[in-house]
């Protein structure tokens, strides 16, 4: 087809299909072509990738979706072959707890509500633990209602019968070990991930959202808008990271995912901010932007669409490197007690329970999530050091030649 | 290749100052490609003379230059081990690098391009001239700041007691050129390199520069290696001419013969498509009339010029605009960058707009379209003034009035695909209908300026400078302006291709009766494409008059200098004296 382009063309056919066009690299195929031949860049990524499919499966339940279960002995050591001393040396699959047997009934009673008597004494109205403290109107009925009564019948009623099953298997060694109730630390590990993994893409995504936006509209505006966002952004910045969690925390009121989240990512723009705004600072002035005013663009048409795909490179680099910082964030915050609610695994609710096991000996949790959590991380930030090589402005310059 | 015997020492009294000989310098692109820039040259510098190394961008005569004082970079440069450039008996190629900074400064020094670059900001001239004659000279303290003073008054700084204090910033481009001279000649050079010293300097100030290297020249019996793209500058100075083109030599011979009697085809060709003071042909005869073609055929001359019958289509009255700055805490201080602008255009004209820099030129062209806000004035077109009308109205007519950036390698959205860039006007404005419409209206334009329609999926970065200013007119055509704005937008490119650039904008202007404001430093290029002239100096109108009018009897002392400022080639004084 090639003697067609000089060839005059009959109007009435659309010419788009006639022309043999190879698509020319933009600047993201230059820049995977030159990740792909960095050795570092792809063991990485493939790592980062790895964990990221396993985020995946776990988030919609294909694998441990039973970490819960507690499959092992309290704090099961690690080993890969099961101790002799616990199995009997026939092999029978026979119960192999170091507590007697439970039966269904029997463990259903096992499940004891620790603060039923509390309760009970609360319900009955003598109350006589609760001191009446001055001023306070003493605890009335309909204010003392068992908050976690809910939550004790689910395990009383549904969760029971599995765990009449679970109860006959326990055994006396995990491969990777068992945590507090004898949990299997790899399916926590994993399920941890989830959380920690999550939570660190889903804030860095926010927080480079709300920087690139807050970083356009003040770079590209300028004047009174700038002055406007470089004051929140000083007022933002000259306050403890760690204060302004506490106290966003403490606004948001609750415990769960998306407050971590929105934390993270309310607190976390602001790098992003500096560094776009500096970019649009630059690029608004540049000629190719004059020249898409001259032909009518809007504002918002020069920002996003003319502009943004020139800093896009900052974006996502910015992006890895905070999804790196959040994942950090995220562990550090639910082992200090801020971060995700009980009942939600994570790696730093796991170091959490790991300072007191550690005190045991019992450092296979802690190894597992520092393990787990090291490997995403170094692999992360590399990936992320290579593409900021690979997205180079330089690229431009070898491309043109 | 005709004519590319080198200079033997026959032409020339003594040996020569530099021998190169078969130089070939490549590139490592990536690990499997490498281009190389020069290809086995081979040319002499003699002693006391001025050689001037021609060609356009491309041609390797900055690498030349470059590797000569092993200033190539290291890491992706190889220069061939065969290749010899012979000073003072030893081969510079294969000189240590230590032994090579010795003769750097002292022995070959170089000014660069940009002086507003190669100067240190943070250290006054002073400073950086003493250092010059500290590391090579072993001058300290108050003999070197005597002879920093004398070097800076025999470069023509005024007052060069006082100046020798002052930081780059506070000097012009032409006295920040001098003041890199100074340094160049500090240690009493060999040779002199000069690389494009003049093109980033007003015609004004690139006279006197050229004056200055040439008396330098004379009285320190130095050599000077002149690069430039600029034949007409050349024809000025030099007195043997390399011509260069993809790193080979086309021609090399005493400016006389080259000048005169061109052997190589493309010599002849990059004398004829540079436009002339004196002639105005329908058509610039472009580089392929010579090379693929019999030679140019004759061209009829162009009429050019404005009858008071002509219809006006944009009237442009008292035109000012202002920029303020800062001062202190509460006060502003007023620059006045365009100072009472009045001027008509006719319709289907072409009005050129020259002045030095900072005379306020491009400021019109930007206010017109609005790219920046006027601070008084009326522009009426067709009964309505632009200047005033709500930005919302404004849209309408934005499209009537397009402009043409001078930097075609920044105009252009690098992200975008020639495609998506000519695509984008037609679907902010709404032209055409659907995307298929506006798809073909694009191919056709793209055919229109002489682009193979392929070009529509490809990224700017993979066209040439011409071909970029080509897509950058598609651009404005899918709005069918009545007005263009060109704004040095062949200031950028090369002689050969600026010859196809403008002819292509006269084409445009037949076909479509466009009205063009052609803003441009390069006075003879002005001439070429307008019908009238107006010479802007310090935000005022200087003069304006029909093209020839102007050209031919310059009423006001401004013009008069500017004008005589022009580089005249070898058909000016030169050839005159030489005969």
């Amino acid at each position: 087809m090639a003697t067609d382009i000089a060839a005059p063309r009959d109007r009435s056919r659309p010419i788009v299909r006639e022309i043999p066009h190879t698509v020319s690299p933009g600047l993201w195929v230059l820049a995977w072509r030159r990740l792909r031949s960095d050795r570092v860049a792809m063991v990485s990524m493939v790592i980062v990738a790895a964990f990221l499919v396993m985020m995946i499966l776990s988030g919609t339940g294909l694998i441990a979706r039973d970490w819960n279960r507690e499959v092992g002995v309290n704090y099961a050591p690690p080993s890969f072959v099961e101790t002799q001393g616990a199995t009997p040396s026939n092999g029978q699959s026979a119960p192999v707890t170091t507590e007697t047997p439970a039966t269904g009934a029997e463990y259903k009673s096992m499940i004891v509500d620790p603060i039923g008597d509390v309760i009970e004494q609360l319900r009955s109205g003598s109350a006589p633990s609760a001191p009446a403290v001055p001023g306070t109107p003493p605890a009335t009925e309909e204010k003392s209602v068992d908050p976690l009564a809910d939550v004790m019948a689910d395990i009383r009623a549904g969760k029971g019968v599995t765990a009449e099953a679970q109860a006959e298997e326990r055994k006396a060694t995990l491969p990777f070990g068992g945590d507090k109730w004898g949990r299997d630390v790899l399916k926590k590990t994993i399920k941890g991930s989830e959380t920690s993994i999550f939570v660190g893409l889903a804030s860095a995504a926010l927080a480079t959202f709300l920087g690139t936006v807050f970083g356009a509209v003040a770079g590209y505006y300028g004047r009174w808008v700038d002055d406007f966002f470089n004051w929140f952004y000083s007022v933002f910045s000259s306050i403890p990271y760690l204060l302004l969690i506490l106290a966003v925390a403490a606004v948001l009121q609750q415990k769960g995912m998306l407050t971590i989240i929105l934390i993270l990512g309310l607190t976390g723009w602001t790098g992003v901010f500096r560094l776009l705004r500096a970019e649009y600072l630059k690029h608004k002035s540049r000629e190719y932007v004059q020249a898409a005013d001259a032909i009518g663009a809007s504002n918002a048409r020069r920002m996003f669409i003319h502009i943004f795909p020139n800093v896009s490179h900052v974006v996502l680099v910015q992006l890895s490197i905070l999804a790196v910082g959040f994942i950090k964030s995220e562990v550090i915050l639910s082992f200090l007690g801020f971060g995700v609610p009980v009942d939600v695994v994570s790696w730093g609710s796991m170091l959490n329970e790991a300072q007191n096991e550690l005190i045991l000996g019992k450092w296979w949790q802690l190894v597992a999530a520092t393990t787990a959590m090291a490997l995403l991380v170094t692999a992360f930030s590399l990936f992320t050091d290579s593409l900021r090589d690979a997205l180079d402005p330089k690229l431009k310059g070898r491309a043109g030649t | 290749m005709k004519g590319t015997e080198p200079m033997t020492s026959t032409d020339v009294s003594g040996d020569p100052l530099v021998s190169v000989r078969k130089l070939r310098v490549s590139f490592r692109l990536d690990r499997h490609t490498t281009f190389e820039a020069v290809k086995g040259i081979t040319f002499d510098i003699p002693r006391n003379r001025t050689v001037a190394l021609v060609g356009e961008s491309g041609s390797g005569k900055s690498v030349t230059s470059l590797a000569m004082l092993g200033l190539l970079p290291q890491e992706n440069s190889i220069v061939d081990p065969e290749s010899e450039i012979i000073y003072g008996g030893r081969n510079l190629v294969r000189l240590p690098l230590g032994e090579l900074r010795k003769l750097r400064g002292a022995d070959i020094s170089m000014i660069f391009q940009e002086p507003m670059t190669s100067l240190n900001p943070v250290f006054t001239v002073g400073w950086q001239l003493e250092e010059v004659l500290r590391l090579h000279m072993g001058m300290t303290g108050r003999a070197a700041r005597k002879r920093a003073v004398d070097l800076l008054r025999e470069v023509g700084i005024p007052e060069p007691e006082r100046r020798i204090d002052a930081f780059p910033s506070q000097l012009s481009g032409g006295q920040q050129q001098r003041v890199m001279i100074a340094m160049a000649i500090a240690c009493e050079p060999k040779l002199l390199i000069a690389d494009e010293p003049t093109t980033a300097l007003d015609v004004t100030i690139q006279k006197q520069i050229l004056e200055l290297i040439a008396s330098l020249q004379k009285r320190h019996q130095m050599s000077v290696l002149f690069i430039t793209h600029d034949l007409a500058v050349v024809g000025e100075i030099a007195d043997y001419v390399v011509v260069m083109r993809n790193g080979e030599i086309r021609e090399q011979g005493p400016a006389k013969a080259v000048f005169e009697s061109p052997q190589d085809t493309y010599t002849k060709a990059l004398l004829m498509c540079r436009p002339q003071l004196d002639r105005r042909p329908t058509r610039l005869p472009v580089i392929d009339d010579f090379i693929q073609g019999p030679g140019p055929r004759h061209m009829e001359e162009r009429k050019r010029g404005v009858r008071p019958s002509d219809p006006i289509v944009l009237d442009v009255r008292n035109l000012g605009k202002s920029f303020y700055s800062r001062e202190g805490l509460f006060g502003k201080r007023e620059f006045k960058a365009v100072k009472g602008v009045s001027f008509q255009l006719p319709k289907g004209k072409t009005l050129g707009l020259v002045g030095e820099s900072g005379s306020g030129k491009t400021t019109v062209g930007l206010t017109l379209m609005r790219l920046h806000e006027a601070t008084t004035g009326e522009a009426f077109f067709e009964g309505k003034d632009l200047l005033s009308m709500p930005s919302k109205e404004f849209m309408d007519y934005k499209r009537r009035i397009q402009i043409i950036f001078q930097n075609p390698y920044a105009s252009l959205n690098p992200r975008f695909t020639v495609g998506q860039i000519i695509v984008e006007p037609m679907s902010i404005h709404g032209i055409g209908k659907t995307a298929q419409e506006r798809t073909d209206m694009a191919f056709e334009l793209l055919n229109r300026v002489g682009l193979p329609e392929v070009s529509f999926y490809k990224y700017p970065h993979e066209f040439s400078g011409g071909q970029r200013q080509r897509i950058a007119i598609a651009r404005c055509l899918t709005m069918k302006p009545d007005i263009l704005i060109c704004d040095e937008s062949v200031s950028a490119l090369d002689v050969s291709v600026q010859a196809q650039v403008l002819n292509l904008l006269q084409d445009l202007q037949d076909e479509f009766k466009l009205s063009y404001i052609f803003i441009s430093h390069d006075l003879a290029v002005v001439k070429y494409i307008s019908d009238q002239v107006m010479v802007m100096n310090e935000g005022e109108i200087v003069e304006i008059a029909n093209s020839d009018e102007i050209y031919k009897h310059p009423k006001m002392p401004y013009t008069q200098r500017l004008l005589a400022s022009i580089p005249k080639g070898w058909r000016g004084e030169r050839a005159r004296a030489n005969d």
